[in-house]
């Protein structure tokens, strides 16, 4: 792992990335204002690497994630993929680079067209690029993924919802991409199918050398995984680093709280770290950091006064905090009782979406 | 487990067994569910999707149409019989005495009526109350299960909450009678993480200020582990284990859960590789014969695929479960599973 920033190791980067959206308010959509879906994001995604993204709904993870892609075009900033600056490129320059690109879905029931056959949609990435595919190329690909070659000539209703996942992995697979971007690919299954389809991605990123982006909102699923995690709040990147660095000892009180929130097997009785309210409209987020409002360690005249910047705390991880955790686990208290912070009893349930 | 007989139990399942005619066959969607369920306990029932968690809730609240649904069994609620209640009886016990919280707060309000409104009209749907003494219990209710500003945000319509602030309301309006029983079928599922952790401890106060009994229907097992006291585990239909919580998350007794916990990713640490439930759950109109878990189960021998297992007690020391395995090769198999866990 060189750190020269050359793009050698370097898939994909992704510079003060910023995306906006403008919406209109109000009765007769006269308002206009602005969605704050992305701001400020930089990282980079190694070769071969899976790269996990977390955080809550709205928090920009998906929209990060098509940005990479050029799915949609970006407001401000740098994407370089496979080191090239592809932030400007047209349609019809990005098609010959589609090819190294491919996605997966969340809904295996959404993302299928019911009016076509197994083989016809994992054909037509084939079509699309003008490469020879041909059946047995399919057939192959069908077995590569664990479903049967006699499938081909089936409709997506008559799979349950893993196998229908498989053929959506099939199809992202077909082009021999270097780049699979997998928008929370099993939170649609049930736990036992969704063991199956990670053991498989896992297995095929071995076998064809893949690099993967994955989103989640699930931190168990993530951790199996993922090698290293980013984790998003609110169109922020707080904390970045490797998987297991972060799951040991997070910095970012943010991670810290979604860690804790999250109910487990087997162990009794765990303190959790509770947020008070909900996640802020990304419409009009908060000033300077923006996961102070709800912050169980904010210091009033700075964290609401002065951003945050990425900085490295640990080796290969940095959080975007001012008063980043001591040590994990820590108990709600402990947190509270940060040297200065002014937040020691606060109650729990206040300030939600818009209580302005 | 027997049920209790003191005056703390509520709720009393014998032998419930659904069916929905189709015109492909009949779906056998809960077959022999016997269960009960106490003031101050929380039972979880766990299962994948078609398993019947949700068909077996649907039908003790009544809400299955009955004209096109064959029902059979019996759900005692304080000793009356809930299936054969005439509907004008029933309507008096459901919603008031037994009430329900479903899993997508964003479907179950009307999206033009204020959010006080639903509640009000949830309080004057049981008692003759005047409309501005509905509306200030819906505020008082609102204020009780932590939304802020209660007395304003009752006038917002349900666009203006949030995912967890309309499951609040939605368990607001559950409480509009006192109810006995709350019975919340995935509640959390559409939440946030942070927010679930929210509404599951708000679940958790609400029963013990109320002393109610709670049925938390959920496919996440790490929910059920975090709140309930017994737990029920369903595959098909069919209860595959059922007991007290500590007794299910330390020594499971039944492949399917054992093939569960090990398919589950854990937040904890990293695991060298899932172990995943080989196949799928199985169709419900034809399900397998015998034990429905045996064309999955990597333990299943000579009885398994022609008779159907009991649900019982196989040890003293055990809980409900229904396997043919041995208890000895239970414990044996519960042991290595156990190391391998911890390798």
């Amino acid at each position: 792992m060189s750190s020269d920033g050359s793009s050698g190791d370097n898939l994909v980067e992704l510079g003060h990335l910023t995306k906006h959206f403008a919406v209109r308010q109000g009765v007769f959509a006269t308002g206009k204002s602005v969605v704050h879906a992305v701001e400020d994001v930089s990282f980079n995604v190694r070769r071969g690497e899976t790269l996990g993204i977390v955080g809550e709904s709205g928090c920009g993870k998906s929209t990060t994630a098509r940005l990479m892609l050029r799915l949609l075009d970006v407001t401000g900033g740098t994407i370089r993929f496979d080191g090239r600056d592809i932030t400007k490129l047209s349609q019809r320059q990005l098609r010959p680079l589609r090819r190294e690109m491919q996605m997966i879905f969340q809904d295996p029931y959404a993302s299928l067209n019911p009016r076509k056959t197994v083989g016809q949609i994992i054909e037509a990435p084939f079509k699309i690029h003008g490469v020879k595919g041909g059946r047995t190329r399919i057939q192959e690909l069908l077995e590569t993924v664990g479903l049967s070659p006699e499938h081909y000539n089936r409709y997506p209703h008559e799979f349950s919802g893993g196998q229908r996942q498989r053929i959506g992995v099939a199809r992202a697979l077909a082009l021999s991409p270097k780049l699979i971007v997998c928008d929370e690919p099993v939170s649609a299954l049930d736990v036992s199918i969704q063991a199956q389809v990670l053991n498989l991605l896992r297995s095929l990123q071995d076998e064809f050398n893949l690099t993967y982006v994955f989103i989640s909102h699930d931190l168990s699923v993530i951790r199996q995984i993922a090698d290293r995690i980013a984790v998003m709040y609110l169109g922020r990147l707080v904390e970045i680093g490797d998987s297991e660095s972060i799951y040991e000892h997070p910095k970012h009180p943010y991670t810290g709280a979604l860690l804790s929130a999250v109910p487990r097997a087997g162990t009794g009785g765990r303190e959790r770290i509770v947020l008070s309210g909900d996640v802020p409209s990304p419409i009009d987020p908060p000033a300077a950091c923006v996961f102070h409002p709800r912050c169980p360690r904010f210091h009033a005249g700075h964290c609401d006064v002065e951003t945050p910047e990425l900085r490295e705390l640990e080796p290969h991880q940095a959080a975007a905090c001012h008063y980043p955790l001591e040590r994990w686990p820590m108990t709600d208290a402990e947190i509270r009782q940060a040297e200065g912070s002014v937040r020691e009893d606060r109650p729990h349930l206040e300030g939600a979406a818009h209580d302005a | 487990m027997t049920p209790p007989s003191d005056d703390r139990l509520l709720l009393d399942v014998r032998g419930l067994t659904v069916r929905f005619p189709t015109p492909d066959g009949v779906v056998q969607a809960v077959s022999d569910v016997s269960f009960h369920l106490s003031r101050g306990e929380t039972l979880g029932v766990v299962g994948e999707s078609g398993s019947g968690k949700s068909v077996s809730n649907l039908a003790i609240m009544g809400l299955l149409n009955r004209n096109r649904t064959a029902i059979a069994g019996e759900v005692l609620f304080r000793g009356r019989d809930l299936l054969t209640l005439p509907p004008d009886d029933l309507r008096k016990i459901r919603g008031k005495e037994i009430a329900m919280v479903f899993q997508d707060p964003f479907a179950c309000l009307h999206p033009m009526y204020r959010v006080g409104q639903q509640i009000a009209e949830a309080v004057t749907a049981h008692e003759h109350v005047k409309k501005d003494r509905a509306w200030a219990r819906a505020e008082e209710l609102l204020d009780h299960v932590g939304i802020p500003n209660a007395k304003s945000r009752a006038r917002d319509y349900p666009h203006q909450f949030s995912g967890g602030m309309r499951q609040r309301a939605m368990i607001a309006m559950a409480l509009v009678h006192n109810p006995a029983i709350l019975i919340c079928d995935e509640p959390t599922t559409a939440l946030d993480v942070t927010v679930q952790a929210q509404i599951l401890e708000l679940i958790e106060e609400v029963k013990r200020e109320f002393d109610i009994g709670v049925i938390l229907v959920t496919h996440d097992l790490g929910v059920v582990a975090e709140t309930a006291n017994s737990v029920m585990v369903m595959y098909a239909g069919r209860i595959m284990e059922y007991g007290a919580a500590g007794g299910i998350f330390t020594q499971p007794q039944h492949p399917y859960t054992w093939g569960l916990l090990d398919s589950m990713p854990s937040v904890d640490r990293r695991l060298e590789a899932l172990v995943p439930i080989e196949g799928a759950p199985p169709s419900l109109l034809n399900p397998p014969s015998g034990c429905p878990f045996h064309p999955r189960c990597p333990y299943r021998f000579e009885p398994c695929a022609t008779e159907r297992p009991p649900l019982d007690v196989p040890a003293p020391e055990a809980h409900l479960d229904a396997c043919w395995l041995s208890w000895d090769d239970k414990v044996r198999l519960g042991v290595e599973r156990a190391k391998k866990v911890a390798a």
